[in-house]
């Protein structure tokens, strides 16, 4: 089963965080990534830019009305997100966990993806 | 993660808003900043232990507030003060002070912060050491070193514009949409100021001087995050993520800056330059143009090309005409200039510097521009005396080394079709 593991921390901490301290946690991740890649089981990982490169269009009216910023003024903000394969929860989770290791605070959102298209984008 | 790196980021992103709600609250910076000095030691010996608390913000400013009037009282009464254990169950009290952070104060709170450190009052440099060390607590060892003088004369200006500062009185009421949008002008630009403190740095002062565009730049996320729809501040923030996406690419060896048609682009930080222009492009969709957006817009025309050959000096070109009109300077005509002779050779744009001698005689980058389009046209003679009146302007011996290196360079291949000299 495909997991979506989102990202949430606050922002605003993480853009604080030294050159230093920003390339060791992206180090340590790349270790647990190319752990999980070299078992086959990661799918797509994306870093988002921060919410204020944002923009949202609200559909509940015609003409959809566009607003600079996030979909939603929250404390901790969607940051990015990985797709692996797992088992079920508990190995979901245990994914989760050993990257939350590499890089604590914020939290995680383990969500089950229910349609998956890989896309033809070249990266 | 360590746990102190954690706290160190949590207690740096807190400050301006934890700063701005206890100046509200206190009406004295002096009064504000030590009590948040003195939340910030206690979250360093409860949070190791405790883990960190919900809303790190939310319980510096309550723990802050309750130390600052603890500290008032004492004076008064010379009453002991809580134990830390005392203060450490504030969780509902922590809940209930983030609902209220979450309404609009907090907006107006930052951008007071943020507009009592541009009084017109002080000089700019008194401006940018006073944000420096109030909004983004700074250091005053690093700030003095920033600056190059010590940190004695360092604190003797803080001191200074702080006493300028509290004299002038500080805004507490509400401002207005019109006082409003005129303190994120003088803010914008103060932390523009901040950042070519640090874009501006060479030779030895790179390494600490550098950091300060990193402060220029999260300070103009943390605006933009309060005045989201506002294109200026967009383009602020867009502007200096562009420029500073260069800097690996930016300095020699030896801390000379090398020129944008040198540059190795491969070098270019791309995640900035993406976050740059997504910036510039959500900006230009208000069709409220001004300079802080037309000079992005130029930076993402450099960014975009591949190669010098690549760019479209044609828009650039235009894009210098609208910033004449809306920030007139010679400098930006001189900058026009250097597009011009790109599109249309240097004639042209010899015949657009001319009348601006008188202004920019003392200006070393008139006399490089100048020589090097007169070198394009052949007159060598004039060229030459032209750069040396560079070389006898120029600010450091590096910089005159800098541009020595750069004329032998034009010399050289002045036979082939050559090019003038690239902004920076």
């Amino acid at each position: 089963m495909l997991y979506a593991i989102l990202c949430y921390h606050d922002e605003d901490t993480v853009g604080s965080w030294s050159r230093e301290h920003e390339d060791a946690v992206m180090a340590k991740l790349a270790v647990v990534q190319e752990k999980f890649d070299a078992q086959g089981r990661l799918g797509p990982v994306a870093r988002l830019l921060p919410t204020t490169a944002a923009t949202t269009l609200r559909k509940d009216g015609d003409p959809p009305l566009v607003i600079d910023g996030p979909f939603a003024e929250t404390k901790e903000q969607l940051l990015g997100f990985y797709i692996i394969e797992a088992t079920g929860l508990d190995d979901a989770l245990e994914a989760a966990r050993e990257l939350g290791r590499a890089n604590p605070g914020g939290s995680y959102e383990i969500r089950p993806v229910g349609l998956f298209r890989p896309g033809s984008v070249a990266t | 993660m360590t746990d102190l790196a954690w706290i160190d980021a949590a207690l740096t992103s807190a400050r301006p808003q934890a700063l701005g709600a206890l100046l509200r609250y206190f009406r004295d910076l002096d009064t504000a900043e030590e009590a948040y000095q003195n939340a910030c030691l206690r979250a360093l010996r409860t949070w190791p232990q405790n883990g960190p608390p919900r809303d790190a913000t939310a319980w510096l400013i309550l723990v802050a507030r309750n130390s600052g009037i603890d500290d008032a009282r004492r004076r008064g009464k010379q009453q002991a003060l809580p134990p830390d254990e005392a203060i450490s169950d504030i969780d509902d009290a922590e809940s209930e002070l983030a609902e209220r952070l979450d309404g609009s104060h907090y907006r107006d709170d930052i951008l007071r912060l943020l507009f009592i450190c541009c009084h017109p009052d002080l000089q700019p440099t008194q401006q940018i050491a006073l944000a420096l060390r109030i909004v983004s607590g700074l250091g005053l060892k690093q700030i003095a070193r920033a600056f190059l003088v010590s940190e004695a004369a360092m604190e003797q200006r803080i001191t200074r514009a702080k006493a300028a500062v509290a004299k002038a009185g500080v805004p507490f009421e509400t401002p207005g949409a019109v006082e409003r949008s005129e303190r994120l002008a003088a803010v914008a630009a103060m932390i523009y100021l901040i950042f070519n403190e640090g874009y501006s740095a060479s030779g030895e002062a790179i390494g600490s001087r550098t950091p300060l565009c990193d402060e220029a730049i999260r300070l103009a996320r943390l605006l933009l995050r309060l005045f989201a729809a506002e294109p200026e501040i967009m383009g602020l923030l867009s502007l200096m993520l562009l420029q500073h996406a260069r800097v690996a690419a930016r300095y020699d060896a030896d801390g000379g800056i090398v020129l944008l048609d040198d540059q190795d682009r491969g070098r270019w930080n791309r995640q900035m330059i993406a976050e740059g222009m997504a910036l510039i492009d959500k900006a230009m969709r208000h069709r409220r143009s001004g300079p802080y957006q037309v000079q992005a817009a130029i930076a993402a025309l450099h960014s975009g090309a591949a190669h010098p050959g690549e760019t479209d000096w044609t828009q650039i070109e235009l894009l210098y005409r609208t910033l004449e009109v809306q920030q007139p300077s010679p400098v930006v005509t001189l900058n026009r200039a250097v597009a011009v002779s790109k599109v249309q050779g240097p004639q042209a744009a010899l015949d657009l510097i001319a009348p601006l001698g008188r202004r920019l005689d003392g200006y070393f980058n008139y006399h490089g521009v100048r020589g090097a389009l007169l070198l394009q046209l052949g007159r060598t003679r004039e060229a030459h005396e032209a750069f040396d009146r560079a070389i006898a302007l120029a600010g450091t011996t590096a910089e005159a080394a800098h541009i020595r290196m750069h004329i032998d360079r034009l010399m050289a291949d002045c036979t082939a079709a050559t090019t003038a000299p690239g902004l920076k």
